[in-house]
């Protein structure tokens, strides 16, 4: 188990104790860890280890079996429902799915959260619609339906989507899946900026490698095995210093450390 | 099989001429079993019969198990299933396994195989299949069905509240293309039904009333008939079958998409934005199309009474005038209003129950309108027993 993390002023987002299960089957048992505002963190993990679930906690969507999720240090599934709504009104979420509104066209989709919640004239949201799509290379394709769209397309929108609010806290479940090197890399500015520039605490759930490096300021690692976290901290720290062979397999993509220097994506990154 | 004519297909490589396959049990006296396989283990083929093998890893249990393929033609999964078999069974008896004899292709897929171990916790127990197992299932299944009613019954009540006092969340676009949907649409199959419904009560009670010389009562008979129950009824059926079902179908869509998860997440609440325009769509056009039904039906009493019992139009109009009141048509169009709420509920309470699978939204669809007509004839029934005992 890990130490229970620090729950000072730092801490934005606070997991502490959490067990996740479906039914009589736990997928993490006793999780503590925290996110520090204006981080980026990332959730790394094998297929199946329970990050997407780990995110469906966070977000309220599911209950735990025990232990608590504190957002600024309010409790999320002990807070009445008015005031749940008003931590959950702060965070954007893309699923792993996309999980785009069907029935309404993109720029539907992005202006929906801001006809929601803000006074904006519709004329203003459509504009700031508009632009989260343009942000996201989607410019052209507005009024496109989500079906219409490829699979990369998709997560593409489904950001847009999340980011509509500019919320404080942005949750992404594998952003970069389904996309092509360039668009990745693009992506990964994307969310270097958002944290930079409006200052958003961003929790990424990714398997890509080059993008861990290069966007992670602190990380969390799942093992599915163990049911439990085996790694804590900035990826290029663990890759540098972890002893657990699982961490270090996953960071250099199975190739077994070879000494004193890291595989030369560790180098990729901020460049 | 393989037919001759494989290799000259184009673009595969050439195969050796297929060859029937064979499995070869050898035991030395060192307690080795040899199996040596050969020929053609493919899916098309019809393999040799392995219970020599069976019964020679039961028998005087050997220690090693020696596999190995020699004059093996092609292989694909088929094969490899039937190696892994063999290997679990010896295995559970204590038999070392060695398979270093066989081609490299089949041992690296069968390494492959084994490299992530089960995970033990994912176990599934089948369901109990004894029929108090399914009993209690059941009862289970109807308590939690119904603490769900009462919990979908609340939210939509304080959501519907909410949109009286003026704090309306959805879009008004997705209210008018809803009432258009439930409403209009349903306009010729209404007009179909009802009309019908008014011939049939016609023509069952003309047969009757004619032995009295008493047609003219045809009016009475259709009239009360559709203005207090079937206009009403029937268009709640139509519109359970039509709307009900859909609305489950496209919440419990949205339900597998996550798409409601994701309005959840963003605090949005379904019931303000999905249910509540669903519900107002219904309870605005169910009265409207009530309304019509009725009216539909009398015009088919009238039809059958003009062409068939000599009753004039004018006679049977007066003859409706004078016994269909105010209060009836307002018992008809407080009971469509109703089961429109029901036929609403029940759509969208089997939507939003709906599992992650495309069968789970068509059993949500069905059992919406499973649902509504129970409720609607359950309601009907006590509605026209108060209204009897009210004597309106
Ligand atoms: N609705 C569900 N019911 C039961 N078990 C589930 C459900 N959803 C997920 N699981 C189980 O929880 C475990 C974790 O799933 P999850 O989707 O969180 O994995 P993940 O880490 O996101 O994997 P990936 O990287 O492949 O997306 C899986 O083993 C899965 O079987
Ligand atoms: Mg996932």
């Amino acid at each position: 188990m890990q130490p229970n993390p620090d729950l000072g002023e730092t801490a934005y987002i606070a997991v502490r104790d959490l067990t996740m299960a479906f039914a009589d089957r736990v997928i993490q048992r006793d999780l503590n860890f925290a996110v520090r505002r204006g981080e980026i963190f990332v959730v790394m993990g094998g297929s199946g280890c329970g990050k997407s679930t780990l995110l469906r906690h966070l977000l309220g969507l599911q209950q735990p079996a025990k232990g608590a999720v504190f957002y600024a240090a309010r409790s999320l599934w002990e807070s009445p429902p008015s005031e749940r709504a008003a931590i959950l009104r702060k965070t954007g979420v893309l699923f792993q799915s996309g999980a785009l509104w069907s029935s309404m066209t993109l720029v539907e989709n992005v202006a929906l959260p801001l006809g929601q919640f803000t006074d904006l004239p519709p004329g203003e949201i459509e504009a700031i619609a508009r632009l989260k799509l343009a942000l996201v290379g989607l410019a052209g394709f507005e009024e496109y339906y989500p079906a219409e769209l490829s699979g990369g397309m998709q997560k593409r929108a489904g950001l847009a989507r999340a980011m509509a609010l500019d919320p404080d806290i942005l949750f992404f479940d594998e952003p970069s899946a389904g996309l092509d090197p360039l668009s990745a890399k693009r992506l990964d500015d994307l969310i270097l900026s958002l944290r930079d520039n409006l200052g958003a605490t961003i929790v990424v759930v990714t398997h890509e490698l080059a993008s861990i490096f290069a966007i992670a300021d602190n990380s969390i690692f799942l093992d599915a095995e163990s049911q439990t976290i085996i790694a804590t901290g900035n990826p290029r720290d663990l890759l540098a210093d972890s002893t657990d062979v699982r961490v270090r397999e996953f960071l250099t993509r199975g190739r077994h450390y070879r000494g004193d220097r890291g595989p030369d994506r560790a180098d990729e990154g901020r460049v | 099989m393989a037919s001759p004519n494989d290799g000259q297909q184009p673009g595969f490589p050439a195969e050796s001429a297929a060859h029937a396959p064979f499995v070869d049990v050898r035991r030395d006296a060192s307690g080795r079993l040899a199996v040596s396989f050969g020929g053609d283990w493919r899916i098309g083929s019809a393999l040799p019969d392995l219970t020599p093998v069976h019964a020679a890893l039961s028998d005087k249990t050997p220690q090693i198990l020696v596999l190995a393929a020699p004059r093996l033609s092609a292989w694909d999964s088929r094969f490899l299933t039937q190696l892994m078999g063999l290997a679990d069974l010896a295995e559970s008896r204590g038999i070392t396994v060695d398979t270093a004899q066989l081609p490299r292709g089949v041992c690296s897929l069968l390494q492959l195989a084994h490299a992530v171990p089960e995970r033990m916790d994912t176990g599934r127990e089948p369901d109990d299949p004894s029929w108090l197992a399914a009993v209690g299932r059941w009862s289970q299944w109807l308590v939690q069905d119904f603490r769900d009613l009462l919990a979908f019954v609340g939210e939509a009540t304080l959501s519907m509240g909410s949109v009286v006092v003026g704090k309306a969340r959805f879009r008004r676009v997705d209210l008018l293309r809803l009432m258009q949907d439930c409403g209009a649409m349903a306009l010729p199959i209404v007009s179909l039904i009802s009309l019908l419904v008014g011939l049939i009560l016609a023509f069952v009670g003309a047969v009757q009333l004619q032995m009295f010389g008493a047609q003219v009562y045809i009016a009475d008979l259709v009239g009360l008939g559709m203005t207090r129950e079937m206009g009403a009824l029937m268009t709640a059926v139509i519109v359970s079958g039509r709307s009900g079902a859909a609305f489950a179908a496209q919440l419990g869509t949205m339900n597998v998409n996550q798409e409601i998860d994701a309005f959840k997440a963003m605090g949005i609440s379904t019931f303000d934005f999905l249910v509540v325009p669903r519900l107002l769509a219904l309870i605005s056009m169910m009265p409207i199309l009530c309304l019509y039904a009725m009216l539909m039906g009398i015009i088919g009493g009238a039809i059958v009474a003009v062409a068939f019992f000599d009753i004039s139009v004018s006679e049977y109009i007066t003859e409706t005038l004078r016994v269909v009141q105010m209060r009836h048509f307002l018992i008809g169009l407080f009971k469509g209003l109703v089961f429109g709420v029901l036929v609403g509920t029940a759509g969208c309470l089997r939507g939003m129950q709906c599992g992650r699978s495309a069968s789970a939204v068509g059993d949500a669809a069905t059992s919406a309108v499973v649902t509504s007509i129970v409720f609607i004839v359950v309601a009907d029934s006590v509605l026209t027993l108060v209204f009897n005992r009210l004597r309106l």
